[in-house]
């Protein structure tokens, strides 16, 4: 079977007065029916700016892109003609963004907010476009859907914000659901809520989702799929298992070392990776992260590794390192 | 809501209370009245026996006491130039500088807000360079000069308009285009500036990713939340040009409260001068309390119960 989507040499550059930013260099992935893929990286990592140039939602200019396609349903995105992305988005592709205090619109009520989609691309009338809201608001968990429907954002708590952000980007039931750090504004336990809900979600109906996140834990608790970006290109992708328990890049590497494990908290200073996020104006050559890898070699420096599939671990697991960096780690005293 | 009312009201009485005492002192130091009013050489008895008749010879603390309190009553006095309610004196003028205020709010504001929204929706192009050009300079450019320029252009040379005055459609022309040249610069510019922050909000983002029309986001979500200052503004200049333009309508001869006001300053005539002041501050508050109105029909943040 076909992918849902596959994205091919996808590349993203912004102009701006201080030169051309190179986001997004020549990221390849697809995804299937089904599947949850968990994006992760830290910002600037082009996670979010991949995900929103896929359906035009980058300004243009100074937005470019590059070169690549992105194949949605075997349809080509990135030619699509402007009518047709709208039609698009919404309806097959749903999003869902951070900060769900700035991503409501203040002065519409929630019912408004959520019925636009459905009046936009199936035509609903307003009794129409009410009973599903009140019933979409119902599947995300939201009590006393009927009457919360006629308030407004501020009248909600975070939380129940960004259940009414969810419930707009399944309410057309799309194929594919986009969550652009939809957890990270929200207190850990309303993370922990939504986090249900979405699994819980999922169940029910099923969507693919692309979950972009800078938070591993997240990840691990959602995906099937782990993506590490970072300076615009995938370092490594696989299985969550396989990633989290054999990393194979050292970027992966150090962002797990840095996570917090339950028992060891104010024991071992956590590790952090040295040096700073790369400078996106400079043209991408060889390894993004090789400046701040302890363990880079002198190819990394000059020439991007590609994305291969990592010999000695499960199918899927594909990692971009000329290192070894198993066998580095074993040789090596860097120990965190 | 009505708790907010009363405090609002109150919040005004107080404040036309201020106005109408400090324009009380200060005109009482400009001058005597009995002198402009009686003719050139007229006897010490006469000024005595008018002052007299005015009310003028009192302690001044007695004749403040005696005013305030017949304000209270809605008596404002006698014109002393005109011998009639001063209150009616200057409520006569008002249809006049309502007209001039009216025809210059509407061109001012629809001009202002398509240039406005050209100037934010062609962000980068020589239309929005034109647009600024313009409203800088409209906003930059003296009324005062602007109307005489008008005038000698329009009135004198062409002969289209009538120099000043008011009655006709023509009279209104020259005034009516220049308070609207001020009021649509400064309506472009402030709607350009906050379109352009809320095309910033995440919100009208989440509005494009539900696929809605570039015209269903504009006006929804983008025009909807940058109008909220604009409205403000608009009901401040409401309230400037109710108040009567007094420069726009010394220039174009324009018998509206603002010139009556000017008029009775020059003549002392102080039952004028405080019953215009004190409408003034009424019409001036009471647009504003408007705005603060439609300000919760706009947006439910501020929405009281």
């Amino acid at each position: 079977m076909a992918p849902l989507l596959e994205v091919r040499n996808l590349t993203v550059a912004f102009d701006t007065p201080d030169g051309t930013v190179h986001a997004v260099n020549d990221v390849s992935y697809s995804l299937e029916e089904g599947e949850t893929l968990g994006i992760v990286g830290e910002s600037g990592s082009g996670k979010s700016v991949h995900a929103l140039s896929m359906v035009g939602l980058i300004a243009r200019p100074p937005g470019r892109i590059v070169r690549g396609e992105v194949l949605f349903n075997g349809r080509d995105l990135l030619a699509l003609s402007q009518r047709e992305l709208f039609d698009l988005r919404g309806k097959e592709i749903g999003f869902v963004f951070q900060d769900p205090m700035t991503s409501l619109n203040p002065v519409l009520t929630i019912e408004r907010q959520i019925a636009e989609p459905l009046r936009r691309h199936f035509g609903m009338s307003a009794s129409q476009a009410r009973a599903r809201v009140v019933e979409l608001l119902e599947l995300v968990g939201i009590p006393d859907a009927a009457r919360r429907a006629g308030q407004y954002p501020h009248e909600f708590s975070g939380g129940m914000r960004q259940r009414v952000m969810i419930a707009i980007g399944i309410s057309c039931n799309p194929k594919l659901l986009i969550a652009d750090e939809a957890t990270t504004a929200l207190d850990v336990t309303v993370q922990a809520q939504i986090l249900d809900l979405v699994r819980d979600l999922k169940k029910k109906i099923g969507t693919t989702v692309i979950w972009i996140t800078h938070d591993m834990g997240v990840v691990a608790g959602l995906a099937d799929t782990v993506q590490v970006m970072y300076g615009g290109r995938i370092m490594e992708r696989g299985p969550v298992r396989a990633v989290f328990h054999d990393p194979r890049n050292a970027y992966t590497w150090g962002l797990l070392k840095s996570l917090p494990h339950g028992g060891r908290r104010g024991v071992t200073r956590l590790y952090q990776i040295p040096g700073n996020p790369p400078d996106l104006t400079r043209a991408p050559v060889g390894d993004p992260f090789a400046p701040r890898n302890p363990f880079a070699t002198e190819r990394c420096r000059i020439e991007m590794p590609p994305l291969g599939e990592v010999e000695g671990s499960v199918a899927g697991h594909k990692v971009a390192a000329w290192y070894d960096l198993r066998a580095a780690l074993a040789a090596s005293q860097v120990q965190p | 809501m009505t708790r907010y009312l009363v405090g609002k009201l109150a919040e005004s009485l107080l404040a036309i209370w201020g106005v109408v005492t400090i324009v009380f002192f200060v005109s009482r130091v400009l001058g005597d009245p009995a002198v402009l009013l009686l003719p050139i050489g007229a006897g010490q008895q006469d000024l005595d026996a008018l002052r007299a008749s005015l009310g003028l010879d009192r302690p001044i603390l007695e004749q403040y006491l005696i005013s305030v309190l017949a304000m209270v009553r809605g008596d404002f006095g006698i014109s002393f130039q005109h011998q009639r309610p001063a209150m009616d004196v200057v409520l006569e003028r008002m249809p006049v500088t309502a007209t001039l205020a009216g025809t210059a709010l509407l061109f001012g504001t629809l001009i202002g807000a398509v240039a406005g929204a050209i100037a934010a929706l062609k962000r980068g192009t020589i239309s929005e360079f034109i647009v600024m050009v313009a409203a800088l300079l409209g906003q930059a450019t003296p009324v005062f000069w602007l109307g005489i320029m008008l005038i000698l252009l329009f009135s004198v040379d062409l002969g289209w308009f009538p120099t000043g005055g008011s009655g006709t459609i023509a009279h209104l022309v020259l005034p009516g285009l220049t308070l609207s040249v001020f009021v649509s610069a400064s309506i472009a510019r402030l709607l350009r500036s906050s379109l352009l922050d809320i095309m910033r909000e995440d919100y009208v983002r989440t509005a494009r990713a539900k696929g809605l029309l570039p015209r269903t986001v504009f006006f929804w979500h983008i025009a909807r939340n940058a109008l909220i200052p604009v409205i403000t503004m608009i009901g401040i200049i409401a309230g400037e040009l109710l108040g009567g333009s007094v420069v726009i309508e010394t220039v174009f001869a324009w018998p509206g409260v603002g010139r009556i006001i000017m008029q009775a300053i020059q003549a002392q005539d102080f039952p004028v001068i405080q019953a215009g002041v004190a409408l003034v501050a009424a019409i001036f508050i009471v647009v504003n309390l408007l705005v603060d109105l439609l300000y919760g029909v706009l947006d439910p943040r501020i929405r009281r119960r």
